[in-house]
């Protein structure tokens, strides 16, 4: 049986934070921290899959984030707000708060859709070439984006601050942060469950070798379009709810190859292949940028110096390619299931 | 279209495709060597430039500094000797400092590839942060004169630009073919294990191969300066992307690869942007120049997964 105390930590964590930001106890500057503190959370940990898990080389996650962000800003802002293009909205907005997260999901979806688009050349290609592919791909994302004029183009999609105020006048929460944290936490589950299954020991597999792993049975194809399409839609999660930020606007500019950069810092400071490396390194990125903020410009002189100097101190990461319980064992005596505490207690 | 107006945009592209070309080489050479994506070149490029506009703006006496009265190709020249030398000095530290501990320590690769791009925003927001956001303007180091042959209009410098990369070009190939050097780079990136046992020196070979790299991007950028005069922080961003990608579709590693890449990539973006004055192309505005570059480029590398020229290394289990 598995001890309840995790879930009861992650329960009083979602108190503290919604309940605090719902009180303003947490002033504006820290909801739209911890909004972000999610959003990166949910890219890293999505990206680690492929670039941690399963060893290839994916610089273009910030494309599929476009594409989630907006199918789902689209969609909620022709359901839901008034808007000069898509008119008045089709549905009350009381049912915007049920049928935010569908959006969302719906976002996810068609950002995995759009991972067929690496999944289906890796069958052939891989590493370094693979890696252009995903650069590509994020390149003809942002540019169909800008040449699609009705939603903007390179100016820009906005409206979903409507959207927002809309569902706080139903009911006054910080709805976007509840859902930033479940998304957050089944981010998390589903890749932590994943990457414990079979399937994700095949991309482990993979990572080590394809071709032995091929050999021994493993349907890398399968596994492959499973890894990139759950990663891509994950990352349109994370899209769709960083498109509808107290900003409300969106523009292809910001899913340029420079967020997907950001995103692989986070990956590979917090260590390929540690789910619990890139939640830690997420945090601290960017509270990292908040901290620095002072700085102004100065402060991408003196990230990217940390960065390095931390790199030839710690050449694997924070965590390298082990879990914080690997690192801390009393964590799995106290968070783990029963059974394997007393594996730890007979040690 | 007309041949003329063909032969004209023939002439753009090419020498847009120099750039590509250039700074594609100092991709994969580093890459033959290391097996590292050097992200970082593309901001060498633009280090660069500006160290050419310094030595240029001093030597012409623009700056502070009083006018020497030198001839104006012997300040062509200093610039582009001067540039080359001190960018060279940068990347060959910047191996020394950032990528051989990583290596020496035996780091995953990719760790070394995020080193390499935490490099490369350090170098542009460095840039921006004592230099300030303005652009600045490249001095005119030969004065542009304009040529019209049978309806195509060129300028001295395009000529100057195209035929000095492929005279580099050239030069680079016999240098890998004929020199010891070169040669060891070659020995290097065949084989990784055995060719240091046969006590070939790495760290030299490096050393050099970041020398000709660096050097090869300066003096891109230097022509870059000459032939558009604006320079800024974050040139080196989008064109050292763009010629990653042109190195890969050329079959990373390969010289030739990245040469015809190169030019591949910058005929591919001239002539979408021409096509769409045609008749019957007007749909095809500007704005779709990435759109179908990238897209052709997706679809070579469908066809052959490693590059033009790349040949696919046959792995032993």
């Amino acid at each position: 049986m598995r001890k309840p105390y995790l879930p009861l930590v992650v329960l009083l964590l979602f108190v503290v934070i919604i309940g605090g930001s719902w009180l303003r106890i947490f002033n504006e500057y820290w909801q739209l921290v911890f909004l972000f503190m999610g959003i990166n959370i949910i890219l890293t940990v999505s990206l680690n899959l492929i670039n941690g898990y399963m060893g290839e080389f994916s610089c273009g996650h910030a494309g599929f984030m476009a594409v989630g962000a907006y199918v789902t800003s689209i969609l909620t802002v022709w359901l839901f707000a008034e808007d000069k293009v898509f008119g008045p909205p089709v549905l009350p907005a009381a049912w915007a708060i049920p049928l935010f997260p569908v959006a969302l999901i719906i976002g996810a979806v068609a950002a995995s859709l759009a991972g067929l688009l690496i999944a289906i050349p890796s069958f052939r290609t891989r590493g370094d070439y693979l890696a252009i592919i995903t650069l590509a791909v994020n390149y003809i994302v942002k540019s169909a984006i800008e040449n699609m004029e009705f939603i903007g183009g390179p100016r820009g999609f906005v409206g979903m601050k409507r959207v927002m105020n809309n569902m706080a006048d139903v009911f006054n929460a910080p709805w976007l942060l509840i859902w930033t944290f479940i998304g957050m936490i089944i981010t998390i589950l589903i890749v932590h469950r994943f990457v414990s299954s079979t399937l994700g020991k095949g991309v482990e597999a993979i990572r080590e070798d394809e071709i032995a792993a091929e050999l021994m049975s493993v349907n890398t194809r399968r596994i492959k379009v499973i890894a990139f399409m759950l990663s891509c839609g994950l990352a349109g999660l994370a899209g769709g709810l960083f498109a509808h930020w107290p900003g409300g606007y969106i523009n292809p500019g910001t899913f340029t190859i420079l967020k997907s950069t950001e995103v692989m810092v986070m990956v590979y400071l917090g260590g390929m292949g540690s789910i619990s490396g890139s939640i830690i390194s997420a945090i601290g990125f960017t509270l990292l940028l908040e901290v620095l903020r002072p700085l102004g410009v100065f402060k991408w002189v003196v990230i990217p110096l940390l960065l390095v100097v931390m790199m030839l101190f710690r050449p694997t990461g924070i965590l390298g390619n082990k879990e914080l319980s690997d690192v801390f064992p009393r964590l799995r005596a106290i968070f783990g299931s029963e059974e394997e505490s007393y594996a730890l207690a007979s040690d | 279209m007309t041949l003329g107006i063909f032969l004209q945009h023939l002439l753009n592209a090419m020498q847009w495709g120099s750039f590509y070309a250039l700074i594609a080489l100092g991709y994969t050479m580093v890459y033959g060597v290391l097996l590292l994506i050097n992200f970082a070149h593309g901001d060498i490029f633009m280090v660069g430039a500006y160290i050419g506009f310094f030595i240029a703006t001093f030597l012409l006496g623009l700056g502070a500094g009083t006018a020497l009265a030198l001839p104006s190709w012997v300040i062509l020249a200093l610039t582009i000797l001067g540039s080359m030398i001190l960018t060279a000095g940068v990347g060959v530290t910047i191996e020394r400092v950032a990528y051989r501990p990583l290596r020496e320590r035996g780091a995953n690769r990719l760790y070394l590839v995020i080193t390499a791009l935490m490099i490369g925003l350090f170098l542009e927001y460095l840039n921006l942060s004592t230099l300030g956001a303005a652009d600045r303007g490249f001095p005119e180091l030969i004065p542009t004169q304009v040529y019209t042959v049978g309806g195509v209009s060129f300028t001295n410098i395009k000529l100057i630009v195209i035929g000095l990369s492929v005279v580099v070009m050239i030069g680079l190939e016999m240098f890998l073919r004929r020199t010891k050097i070169g040669i060891a780079m070659r020995a290097i990136s065949y084989d990784k294990v055995a060719v240091p046992l046969m006590g070939v020196p790495v760290n030299t070979i490096i050393a050099a191969t970041f020398v000709i790299g660096s050097s090869l991007a300066a003096l891109a950028g230097i022509m870059y300066g000459s032939a558009y005069h604006v320079l800024s922080f974050d040139m080196g961003i989008l064109i050292g992307w763009k010629a990653f990608i042109a190195a890969v579709v050329g079959g990373i590693g390969e010289i030739r690869g990245a040469m015809v890449g190169g030019f591949l990539l910058g005929f591919i973006e001239i002539f979408v942007v021409a096509l769409g004055q045609v008749p019957g192309f007007e749909w095809l505005s500007s704005t779709y120049r990435d759109l179908v570059s990238f897209t052709i480029l997706l679809v070579i590398l469908t066809i052959r997964p490693t590059g033009i020229f790349g040949v696919a290394r046959r792995q032993k289990i």
